[in-house]
């Protein structure tokens, strides 16, 4: 069985106080092994981002399957139980936003350790963890026990990195992860997802300027077509 | 859940990976005050080391839920049981005011908004927190007093302060002596109602940071109620939304706050500043 495999995938969203529904995309088939990353591509407004929430299941599919192999077992995450999909987020699904949330009086470090922690890591054991991955994506270390609320667009987006990535996972999605870095930690990033894809990571993103992973990339999933459902047209080209 | 919501997304799945039961499992919950009826068939489940939020806005009846769930006031309706030994699979709601007694005040935790709910104002703070052991017949001074140091100390208080009582303490203070006399007897379940609503932004955060860390390391089960959803999407990693008395929509937190499916929840969600 594939790590991951999609099938008639679709998002609509239904907004109330308009009385209608918006479609995102429909009828979206591919597949992902372990190890893998796909690039998702398209024009603004095509429904990357959408793709890659509704498989972390922050939105719900309207239509589809995701079935995906998890440790425990195969399950399908369009219609996994929420507490089910609260479990396989601790343990084995992993998602990169473009931007930090920072909690007020949590410092950089702390942030970056608590998805360690949740795990059940011990403190004594996060806390050099944590520092490491921020140490990787160069966060200067007299800003480790700082509030990021205050950081720099950048600064926040290396604590986001290392939040995401402490904590080893089996797949990763990633929605414009370089947004506001430097070439420095873009670099930094290219390397850490070559590690893990080396690993055995397998790995979904949107990336706006895709150069710097396209060595990395193993296909590309195309979303193109109008907003119009009957339109719309879905490519998958896996090489 | 509305008639439309089965057509707009696919409906979940039984838990097919935890492999823990509920602790917490409440079906057709009914509450009638007089002719109001403040909860109408709730039903909800709550895993260990799991934080469930309630949210809807005043007069939803989310209070009155968690009031049922800590056997405060008997209910009309609905069976509630909790994975507990001894316990397991008996309607607690059926159970003689006693036994109702020996549940709460063993296995449930619970803060209030208002601390004078919680707390005697007028007590030592540590005597407080000593109070739920002495209600379990511990008597001595010295297992007293470590125990109320502990706690106090897990809940972050500052122990110079042990000793003085909770009404000269400050909102954020008085909320940490609440949350410590809450897990004096180490519960599998603790109720928070609102418990940084009223407290300013700083020391909101800091309580919730505190209540963060408590429930990891102490693995408990946490049903929070509160109207901020600010609150929620920082604790909570569930959510169940009510109106009316009723549940209107479930779902994991970021779901239920971005891309909510129910009209009553987008209308909830959208009025965030």
């Amino acid at each position: 069985m594939s790590l991951l495999h999609v099938e008639h995938y679709s998002k609509r969203f239904y907004i109330d106080h308009l009385q209608r529904e918006i479609a995102v995309f429909a009828d979206l088939h591919f597949t992902l092994e372990a190890g893998q990353f796909l690039l998702v591509s398209g024009p603004n407004g095509m429904g990357k981002s959408t793709l890659l929430r509704c498989l972390y299941r922050t939105y719900r599919p309207a239509a589809g399957r995701a079935w995906y192999a998890s440790r425990r077992g195969p399950i399908d995450l369009a219609r996994a139980a929420d507490v089910d999909m609260a479990l396989l987020r601790r343990e084995e699904l992993g998602f990169v936003t473009q931007f930090l949330r920072p909690r007020p009086r949590v410092s950089a470090r702390e942030l970056v350790a608590e998805p360690l922690l949740a795990a059940g890591c011990p403190w004594s054991e996060a806390l050099p963890r944590a520092e490491a991955m921020l140490a990787t994506f160069g966060l200067k270390p007299a800003l480790w026990s700082a509030y990021p609320a205050t950081f720099s667009g950048g600064e926040q987006q290396r604590v986001n990195l290392a939040r995401a990535l402490v904590h080893p996972c089996r797949l990763l999605l990633l929605d414009e992860p370089t947004a506001s870095l430097d070439a420095a930690a873009r670099a930094s990033l290219t390397e850490r997802l070559a590690q893990l894809k080396a690993q055995g990571v397998a790995m979904i993103g949107v990336f706006h300027y895709p150069q710097e992973v396209r060595p990395l990339l193993d296909g590309e999933i195309k979303l193109a077509g109008t907003a119009d459902p009957a339109q719309m047209e879905v490519e998958h080209v896996v090489e | 859940m509305t008639a439309i919501s089965n057509h707009r997304f696919v409906p979940n799945d039984p838990p097919r990976l935890v492999a823990t039961p509920p602790l917490l499992r409440a079906q057709g919950l009914v509450k009638h005050y007089g002719r109001i009826t403040a909860v109408q068939d709730v039903s909800l489940e709550v895993y260990p080391g799991e934080v469930l939020g309630v949210v809807g806005e005043s007069g939803s009846g989310k209070s009155s839920v968690l009031r049922l769930l800590n056997l405060e006031e008997p209910a009309d309706a609905g069976t509630y049981t909790l994975e507990l030994p001894g316990w397991q699979g008996q309607n607690l709601l059926r159970l003689e005011r006693f036994q109702q007694r020996e549940v709460q005040i063993l296995h449930i935790g619970i803060v209030y908004q208002n601390p004078h709910l919680g707390l005697r104002m007028r007590y030592t703070s540590s005597g407080n927190v000593a109070e739920r052991l002495l209600i379990t017949g511990e008597r001595r001074y010295s297992t007293l007093r470590a125990a109320a140091r502990a706690s106090l100390a897990t809940s972050e208080f500052p122990l110079d302060r042990m000793d003085d009582p909770p009404r000269i303490l400050s909102g954020g203070m008085q909320q940490r002596v609440q949350l410590a006399r809450a897990i004096a007897l180490r519960p599998r379940l603790l109720l928070l109602d609102e418990p940084t609503t009223g407290l300013d932004v700083s020391v909101q955060a800091m309580v919730l940071d505190t209540l963060k860390r408590l429930q990891r390391e102490l693995h408990l089960a946490i049903v929070i109620v509160s109207h901020d959803l600010g609150v929620i999407r920082t604790l909570a990693d569930r959510v169940i939304v009510m109106r009316h008395g009723r549940v209107v929509e479930t779902g994991l937190t970021d779901q239920v706050l971005e891309d909510p499916q129910d009209a009553y929840t987008q209308q909830l969600v959208h009025a965030k500043l």
